[in-house]
């Protein structure tokens, strides 16, 4: 195992001194020269390199001997909370048909809960399963770790998929982390971009990482399933008819769940009544900073989102304040959206929000301060006094909508 | 109790620029810090010694540098530092870190409570805490936002999307933490000393008994196949006008992009 660079190939381009996040790369002698001790062997100046001069290598042991083929079609997770399917898994199925286009093969859903979630199954047709795994057992009713780890990896172990995509919300991220450990899988997170290598067939991650500074295409070249977690509302879900004649079948699965896996237990739920709609799922959202000034002001990013029918979301710096509570905070510590518009008041946009929120379609960014850093990600931005302008949006959404 | 924190050296993300022309991230001067989420965890760590005792014992995977990290555990307060360091582990993309640091928590003997930081500011993938929790085969709570301890069992709060839900686990677990759950110490005066002079053990795959094809590239199903920088949004359309000038301009550019 390791990285080399071809001398006799090497020209002193330096392109791959660029392209290496770790600043592991350096010239000497006109030559490339590959610190080892900062390397990571990520593998990002492989490509770059138009000579073919890099050379990464794994020893051949580690490659496994599985047969790879046996893995087919591609799987979601039809995420449930409280009995019902959750946005997010029909963004996934939209996007897996496109997947299932590029590789010709199959769509399956994987719907896990009590005998009460079989209702579900119509809706989760409509965007486009062509099969339903039905996961069910009364202790499966509720999102806990060990019995969906122990429940869909059975599954996965039985039908192996060639690719599963989970939502990246917190019960998603909380899964698949552990269930790519249990069935020995490559998992990326948090994806924002996927497509099928039309030669290798298989699937291309694309992801934000160093806080949203650069972009990673990853894959896994080796191992079944290749399994991502998606963020949602990146994909737009689309409704479809399901034709007369279209298989729609049903499989049903009954896990063995042990005691071990009941060790945890939910002792309650803390409801939040200030929030009225979920962030992440949410198609407009409306977001107070510091440049409110007071708490008793969210008030009017309240009524803004109200007449958008959106969702309320904030800054650390209010959250830190103690003006809203932590499960509207937008950014790096807090949630990361994308919705549809994102309508920042009285927010500088520093990084750590930006992240939060720049993959958003639209953004509109109201605040005083001409040089704050949120108007380079604004689609529309406006300088000015927000308690002026916000109010004024509000009664034009309200006039519009009548 | 004993309590074992995982904590990643990180470049300051928040630190990183761009160069506009060549559109390429600038990495001088950007320094290493304590993954943000890993101090939480520290800190919950400290917590949780002040009030039932027991000892805190803090391990990083990470090239030499990162012992800069440790040291600033030690001056926080905790008990015991471990670099769990080998040229092997380079290339480790959470399948082998979280291997890694299951094995070298394994070879620390007994523990009870494992906590890390909810996710790394780098890699933002939330999947190394549950990784270990998976290798160990312990119940693991993630997103935490209150942990208390009580008769060998752990009560925490998680914060969810909407709400938070509140879970019961036996011990050992491993529970990862969100920023919400508490201010982190600064290092004492007393503690950085201690710190400066901190002798700090290394371990190697040997030493943990890591199995050398899981390791490093060798143990990652993922590869990185290409970085880019994502083409910079450019400053938008700026209106202006009266207020409500602004509002029916800017109601005009959402409802033909059909937002509203």
């Amino acid at each position: 195992m390791g990285i080399r660079i071809i001398n006799d190939k090497c020209v002193g381009c330096t392109l791959c001194v660029k392209a290496c996040p770790f600043a592991a790369i350096g010239m000497k002698d006109r030559k490339a020269v590959i610190d080892l001790d900062t390397c990571t062997l990520c593998g990002a100046c492989v490509p770059v390199c138009k000579f073919e001069a890099i050379e990464l290598k794994k020893e051949a042991a580690a490659e496994p001997a599985a047969d790879l083929s046996a893995y087919k079609d591609i799987w979601i997770f039809a995420e449930q909370r409280g009995g019902k399917v959750q946005s997010v898994a029909f963004e996934l199925l939209t996007e897996a048909r496109k997947l299932a286009e590029d590789l010709k093969c199959q769509v399956a859903a994987v719907l896990v809960g009590d005998d009460n979630i079989e209702s579900e199954a119509a809706q989760v047709f409509s965007y486009g399963a062509d099969r339903v795994y039905l996961v069910t057992h009364p202790e499966l009713k509720d999102y806990r770790t060990a019995p969906y780890t122990r429940a869909v990896s059975e599954l996965m172990s039985k039908y192996k998929p060639e690719i599963f995509l989970i939502g990246a919300s917190t019960m998603g991220r909380d899964l698949a982390a552990r269930l790519a450990i249990r069935v020995n899988a490559g998992l990326t997170a948090d994806c924002t971009g996927l497509s099928i290598d039309p030669e290798k067939k298989i699937l291309q991650q694309t992801r934000p990482a160093f806080g949203g500074n650069i972009m990673a295409t990853i894959i896994t070249p080796n191992h079944r399933p290749q399994m991502a977690t998606v963020r949602p509302k990146v994909f737009k879900k689309i409704n479809r008819d399901v034709p007369p004649g279209h298989l729609s079948e049903v499989i049903r699965f009954k896990p063995t769940i042990n005691e071990k896996d009941l060790l945890v237990k939910i002792v309650g739920m803390i409801e939040d009544e200030s929030i009225t709609v979920n962030l992440q799922e949410a198609e407009i959202i409306v977001s107070g900073g510091r440049g409110i000034a007071d708490p008793k002001h969210f008030k009017l990013v309240e009524d803004l989102a109200e007449a958008l029918g959106g969702a309320v979301g904030a800054s650390r710096a209010t959250v830190d304040a103690g003006w809203i509570s932590a499960h509207h905070q937008v950014g790096q510590t807090g949630k990361t959206v994308s919705p549809k518009l994102y309508v920042a008041c009285g927010i500088s946009g520093k990084i750590q929000h930006l992240v939060g929120m720049q993959s958003s379609d639209i953004i509109v960014a109201i605040n005083k301060d001409p040089d704050a850093p949120i108007f380079k990600v604004a689609t529309y931005g406006i300088v000015g006094d927000l308690f002026e302008i916000v109010p004024a949006f509000t009664r034009k959404i309200k006039e519009l909508r009548g | 109790m004993d309590i074992v924190v995982c904590i990643k050296q990180v470049p300051d993300t928040t630190e990183v620029k761009i160069n506009p022309e060549t559109n390429t991230l600038i990495r001088e001067g950007v320094p290493s810090i304590i993954n943000p989420f890993d101090e939480n965890a520290i800190e919950a760590a400290l917590k949780l010694r002040e009030a039932h005792g027991g000892k805190v014992t803090v391990i990083t995977m990470g090239p030499p540098q990162a012992t800069e990290a440790l040291r600033k555990a030690v001056a926080m307060g905790v008990d015991d530092v471990q670099l769990i360091s080998d040229r092997a582990f380079a290339g480790s993309d959470t399948w082998a870190t979280s291997y890694t640091l299951a094995q070298a928590i394994k070879s620390l003997g007994k523990y009870d409570l494992i906590i890390c930081g909810k996710q790394a500011i780098d890699g933002d993938t939330a999947q190394v805490g549950p990784g270990i929790a998976e290798w160990l085969e312990i119940p693991q709570v993630t997103f935490a936002v209150k942990i208390e301890i009580s008769e060998g069992r752990a009560r925490i709060e998680r914060l969810l999307e909407e709400q938070n839900e509140v879970v019961e686990a036996p011990l050992p677990a491993m529970v990862t933490v969100v920023k919400q759950i508490n201010e982190p110490r600064m290092p004492s005066l007393k503690g950085m000393m201690k710190a400066k002079k901190a002798e700090i053990t290394t371990k190697s795959a040997a030493d943990i008994g890591a199995d050398p094809i899981k390791v490093g590239l060798n143990g990652s199903p993922t590869r990185v196949v290409k970085i880019f920088t994502p083409p910079a949004k450019g400053g938008g359309e700026m209106l202006s006008g009266s207020a409500d000038e602004i509002a029916s301009a800017l109601a005009g550019k959402l409802r033909e992009l059909k937002v509203i």
